[in-house]
């Protein structure tokens, strides 16, 4: 069970509080109409799903309802930040190879 | 390889047991594969020994980084079944259950396949239209399956609180009576051992560091114990795809989750079939040591821990006692979890690359296990011939560019 702190109501509540809105930082095309189906299908379906640190957006769904961004190791599930819509992450994606936690599978 | 009979039974019974042969070989790597199958779980065994049967390729390994079957075979719930609703997912996933029906007879190992059927519950007016429709599109494509009303289902499951004030009241259920179960670490022991008759290198304790490729060609894979050159590289890695697939530039259009599942201290029989129901994210079923199985639903954030949120199950024993209202004082004995590559789409990938000679058998997601032996025939065609094998050509990578894509999100529920 994670503990999440919601930037916006600056508290650490529950994680059943929250819901999970997949990774963060992937903008949406300026001109849709311009695309070509590849990138089209990149914006839309394709995801970097790394074992290692992953920036993802989550919604405060029963609190304030805000969405926020948050730094998350995807094998030790540790939160290393979350942060406001428009914000920069402060700690950068690394290689799946610095995973701190247990090695595991 | 000696084949086994009631006869080889009754002769290492003499023997006391003492000299049956090793199921299979432990080789070192060689130089230079003709396919190298990463992933040593039951779609790349699977694989490896339809390659080797089908289609005469037999200077094969299969690469697994622990031990075989250690993964999602060795961790999903065993459900079989193929009333899926679009006509792509149910010819593969009834290409795979007729594959089942012959499997232990073909392997010569008992996979303990049992067609106990499968029962999937509907709980509202439109959970029972969903179901009708479903059975009517399984019929016209020669799936078996019928609609059941509420007493029908309580006839066959009693234990079930079919009462019209129950928090979950059911309306009736699909009824596949070809779906069951099967013993899941025998799967991937009886294609490894029938796999390694035929001449395939199954090569454990060797984790795959690095894909090499040259002007849009794979070369081979990088592995702790040195480079291994293949012609081609077939991936079916399930949760870790994404990982192999930046290793070769790629990215897939996958995430990552833990799924968990649990079992109960062990029961007398109480439970002859599957009851499955998607609305309330439940399946359970009782297997042959009179263990409660019992899925429940993945963790909503992507992760690669092989553990499962407590919220999660919580959540699924709560329907789970609803259902069975017998099963509230049942102790439950284990809990774990498997990391699923779940797709947008609910259904898998089963295609080439735009690298030549790199392939991909991913995003089976929560339901990989039923279609094993159709999965692994049809990727071995599609490996050996550069070309969609017929049934695989709608699941190939392309369907995220050219939007065909084939929602299962219904037939395939959470389950598995």
């Amino acid at each position: 069970m994670l503990l999440i702190y919601c930037p916006y109501c600056e508290e650490t509540r529950d994680e059943d509080e929250f819901s999970y809105q997949g990774e963060a930082h992937i903008t949406r095309p300026l001109e849709p109409e311009n695309l070509s189906d590849t990138e089209w299908g990149d914006y839309l379906f394709f995801r970097t799903n790394p074992r290692g640190l992953h920036h993802e957006m989550w919604q405060h769904t029963v609190g304030c309802r805000k969405y926020f961004n948050m730094t998350r190791h995807t094998v030790s599930y540790e939160i290393l930040e979350t942060y406001r819509i428009g914000e920069q992450a402060t700690v950068a994606p690394a290689s799946a190879d610095s995973a701190t936690a247990e090695g595991a599978c | 390889m000696d084949k086994y009979s009631a006869f080889g039974l009754a002769k290492h019974a003499a023997g006391y047991h003492e000299n049956w042969q090793q199921a299979w070989r432990s080789p070192n790597p060689k130089q230079h594969y003709d396919v190298l199958v990463i992933g040593g779980g039951g779609h790349g065994l699977a694989t490896a020994y339809y390659l080797a049967r089908n289609h005469g390729i037999r200077n094969v390994a299969v690469l697994e980084k622990g031990y075989l079957g250690g993964g999602n075979t060795g961790r999903n719930t065993t459900i079989i079944r193929s009333n899926y609703l679009w006509d792509e997912a149910a010819h593969l996933y009834n290409l795979a259950l007729n594959l089942w029906e012959g499997l232990s007879q073909e392997l010569n190992f008992n996979v303990m396949f049992s067609q106990r059927g499968v029962l999937n519950l509907g709980h509202s007016l439109q959970d029972m239209r969903d179901i009708q429709r479903r059975v009517n599109a399984n019929r016209l494509n020669g799936i078996d399956g019928v609609v059941l009303n509420t007493d029908e289902v309580n006839a066959k499951v009693p234990l079930l609180d079919c009462s019209t004030n129950a928090r979950y009241p059911i309306l009736g259920a699909s009824w596949q009576p070809r779906g069951g179960t099967a013993r899941h670490d025998a799967v991937a022991w009886g294609y490894a051992r029938a796999a390694d008759a035929l001449g395939v290198d199954l090569i454990q304790q060797t984790e795959v560091t690095g894909i090499r490729k040259s002007s849009g060609k794979v070369l081979g894979v990088e592995t702790a114990e040195g480079f291994i050159a293949a012609d081609k590289v077939a991936c079916v890695v399930a949760g870790h795809s994404s990982v192999l697939a930046a290793m070769a530039g790629l990215r897939l259009p996958l995430e990552s989750h833990p799924l968990q599942a649990l079992v109960s201290e062990p029961l007398k029989p109480c439970l002859d079939t599957v009851v499955m129901s998607n609305a309330v994210h439940g399946y359970i079923s009782q297997s042959d040591k009179g263990d409660l199985v019992i899925g429940a639903g993945i963790d909503r954030y992507n992760g690669y821990g092989q553990r499962g949120s407590f919220n999660v199950i919580e959540h699924t024993l709560q329907a789970i006692c609803e259902l069975f209202p017998s099963f509230s004082r049942v102790r439950m004995n284990r809990q774990w979890a498997g990391i699923v590559d779940t797709c947008p789409d609910a259904c898998p990938i089963i295609s080439k690359t735009d690298i030549e000679g790199l392939y991909f058998n991913c995003g089976w997601g929560t339901g990989g296990f039923k279609a094993t032996p159709g999965s692994g025939f049809v990727f071995a065609d599609t490996v050996a011939n550069d070309a969609p094998h017929p049934l695989a050509a709608p699941f190939t990578i392309d369907r995220f560019y050219s939007g065909a894509l084939i929602d299962e999100h219904g037939a395939a529920g959470v389950a598995h």
